[in-house]
């Protein structure tokens, strides 16, 4: 895979993206598209109990702060929606 | 980030009501999300300072550390920020944009 080669590789897979995501928020539905399908412009669909309450700025720092300092460096650009998921059943 | 990037910053925040830090000039965005940006604000007739941190690394460092932010283009509306590209335009969309100006008492178009 990409990122298995040394380098700085400034490129992510979907499905590194999306475990990052999930793995900040589990209970979270995730949507993802691969915007130019150079790893480097994705939009993403964040849906999570855990926004409950939160601004939408708060909302989006709590994905880009999931996603490790990768924003703006390996990741160029991310279209983010964020959304409450109400209730449990979701 | 050192004082003097942060009295930079602070200034443009302090003596613009409407600051955008951009890539590029409002007459020349040099990024798809800086122009819509400029796009929106410019549809509603908003006067606003455009910062091109393109021209200055410092400040385009410096503004992601001072706004805990890891991208470009930031809003500042009376030195408050009130978000990146996807932000302002759900606002725009949803019409929270036009009553956030109302409160903020910045001309725009009604």
């Amino acid at each position: 895979m990409a990122n298995g080669v040394h380098g700085a590789i400034m490129a992510m897979n979907v499905k590194e993206l999306e475990a990052l995501i999930k793995e900040a928020f589990p209970d979270a539905t995730v949507e993802i598209q691969d915007l130019a399908g150079d790893g480097n412009h994705y939009s993403a669909t964040v849906i999570s109990s855990q926004f409950a309450g939160k601004s939408k700025i708060e909302q989006h720092k709590m994905v880009y702060s999931s996603l490790k300092g990768k924003m703006g460096n390996q990741l160029h650009a991310l279209a983010l929606k964020t959304k409450e998921k109400n209730g449990p059943a979701g | 980030m050192d004082q003097q990037v942060k009295d930079k910053i602070e200034n443009e925040i302090t003596n613009n009501e409407v600051c955008l830090f951009m890539k590029g000039t409002p007459e020349v965005p040099e990024c798809g999300f800086s122009m819509a940006v400029t796009n929106i604000l410019k549809l509603l007739e908003v006067n606003f300072k455009g910062v091109n941190v393109l021209a200055d690394q410092s400040i385009r460092e410096g503004i992601k550390v001072y706004s805990e932010w890891p991208t470009i283009p930031q809003l500042y509306v009376k030195k408050e920020f009130v978000g990146g590209c996807d932000i302002i335009k759900e606002m725009f969309e949803n019409g929270e944009l036009k009553k956030y100006l109302q409160d903020k008492n910045i001309s725009h178009k009604q």
